[in-house]
């Protein structure tokens, strides 16, 4: 797929890396009131930019991120990467799954497991066997490598999951809700190793969470959805300098003031409409 | 893996199974020795012919009639099952194929296998391939609903997994669907292995000048009480070895699925 001709220009005439315009959707289904997850999302993100997309829960998160994915087509709007407009899963993305537990292969031990996408990359034996073993470091679990997931905790399994999405090494990380069951501890640190692994690769990411702290403290850039269909309601620049840290970038006012309008966004959207969507969408 | 108290646990359990069987023969023996009947063979007596019929070096009923009956028998159960699984797979990924072929299977299946002999025998003649098509045609249904069935119930997670790291569409089928569906397929094998002896063994004791089926109505016939009992016996081997061997071969295959 072609890698060139990068000229589109944002809204904010930022050059756009990945855009999606417009997008609408709305599930058919088999009870009589359809479900309308997207109301009209437009968003644009840079290259090599860290975003976070945080709404209220069942607001359609999974949805976006699966069309932005190319892993289904929205009812209506457009999704583009490097201006090609996606209708597949375009070279170069891949997304992290949410559910850990039946994102990873239980038949294949943990190497393998994240050595398999590379294999069908068309790499070279070295140069694999190199990012299987950076990538199982990266997310410290070299020494778990000839297990099966089913021997690995949660915790783990989702570290797995991350490892093969960095060892793919593609242009846009798209990540749903990667920590959302995870314990604290655990969280923290899987949010330290994907900051410094962005900070040496620069690889664009999409992080999609419902939890407001971790979307300010990764995030160059906070876009906040609307309850389901989910549109666009604000999109804050986090101007938190980096490197961050967990205990002192959480204690600077600005880190306080940047969650404190993300959360007052999120309840204005109200938490009623605890909708039934994220069950529909991982289907 | 194996810690030492699994290690005991699986001793003791061998040492029932060989038990339960020495206690069966002692009951054979002492039942058989009582009655003193020609149609009741002692055990020592059938397992004495069944070393000197069927196992003993350069015996010529190996080549004559055991080695004819397992050759039928895997040709028919390994054809059927690479069929079935290729079939279950495509059937298995669409739907609307599945809704025009699965009436006629349901259909076919219904069709209790050994009714089929005597068609098979006027269109294929006694021959090998009489057998080997009448053990397949038994063997392919409950493979391929198994094969349809695992394939169905994949979690749709495994396959957006491999569209977003773009896995080849043969290795869609090789490394995520095949291996995700084998669990049923091997439930679908293990019944069809049953089914396949007992084919094997009915078209031998209909048309055949060998196998094991032939040689135990040719016992009856030439009232070799003691050989007959000798043939029952080697199918029981026979049918408990080749479930033995695939069991072997699915816990090899299925280890990622063990707790």
């Amino acid at each position: 797929m072609s890698t060139s001709g990068r000229s589109v220009e944002a809204d904010g005439g930022a050059p756009s890396f990945l855009a999606a315009n417009d997008l609408h959707h709305v599930f058919a289904s088999a009870t009589p009131q359809e479900h309308h997850a997207l109301g009209g999302i437009s968003l644009a993100v840079g290259e090599g930019e860290f975003v976070s997309v945080v709404g209220p829960s069942g607001c359609g998160k999974t949805t976006l991120l699966r069309c932005l994915a190319g892993l289904m087509t929205p009812s209506s709007g457009t999704v583009t990467l490097y201006d090609q407009r996606v209708t597949a899963v375009p070279k170069d993305l891949t997304l992290v799954f949410q559910d850990y537990g039946r994102s990873l292969y239980p038949w294949l031990k943990v190497r393998t497991n994240v050595d398999f996408p590379l294999r069908d990359a068309g790499l070279d034996k070295a140069e694999r066997a190199e990012r299987v073993a950076q990538a199982l470091a990266d997310v410290g679990l070299e020494a778990h490598a000839e297990k099966y997931p089913r021997q690995l905790s949660g915790g783990m399994q989702q570290r797995v999951a991350i490892a093969r999405a960095l060892a793919y090494r593609p242009a846009l990380l798209l990540m749903d809700e990667p920590y959302a069951s995870v314990d604290a501890q655990t969280r923290a640190a899987l949010e330290d190793m994907l900051l410094s692994v962005w900070a040496t690769r620069r690889k664009t990411v999409l992080f999609v969470t419902h939890d407001i702290d971790e979307s300010v403290y990764l995030a160059d850039r906070v876009i906040v959805l609307s309850k389901a269909p989910a549109r666009v309601i604000a999109d804050l620049a986090v101007d938190i300098p980096r490197p961050r840290d967990q205990i002192d970038t959480k204690s600077l006012p600005r880190f306080v003031e940047l969650r404190a309008e993300v959360a007052r966004l999120i309840r204005a959207e109200g938490h009623q409409g605890i909708a039934t969507d994220e069950v529909r969408e991982v289907r | 893996m194996t810690s030492p108290t699994t290690i005991t646990a699986r001793l003791r359990d061998a040492g029932i199974r060989v038990a339960a069987i020495a206690a069966a023969i002692a009951v054979w023996y002492v039942l058989t020795a009582r009655a003193d009947s020609l149609f009741f063979p002692t055990p020592d007596k059938v397992f004495t012919a069944v070393w000197d019929d069927w196992i003993r070096p350069y015996s010529t009923t190996w080549s004559e009639n055991l080695r004819p009956s397992l050759t039928r028998l895997l040709a028919g159960y390994l054809i059927a099952a690479a069929l079935a699984i290729a079939a279950g797979i495509m059937i298995g990924r669409s739907r609307r194929l599945g809704d025009y072929v699965e009436p006629v299977i349901d259909f076919v299946r219904a069709i209790p296998p050994p009714a089929l002999l005597p068609l098979f025998l006027v269109l294929l003649g006694i021959g090998d391939s009489m057998k080997i098509a009448l053990i397949a045609t038994g063997v392919f249904p409950p493979i391929l609903l198994n094969s349809i069935d695992g394939v169905r119930s994949i979690d749709p997670l495994y396959l957006d997994t491999a569209n977003v790291f773009r896995i080849s569409r043969l290795h869609r089928v090789t490394h995520v669907i095949l291996p995700s569906a084998a669990p049923k397929i091997f439930a679908g094998l293990r019944i069809s292995l049953s089914i396949a002896v007992i084919l094997m063994v009915i078209s031998e004791l209909i048309a055949a000048t060998n196998g094991v089926g032939f040689r135990i109505l040719q016992s009856q016939r030439q009232f070799l009480m003691v050989d007959l009992w000798a043939g029952l016996v080697v199918l029981g081997v026979i049918g408990a070895g080749l479930n033995a061997g695939l069991s072997v071969i699915e816990r090899r295959v299925l280890r990622w699925e063990r707790r």
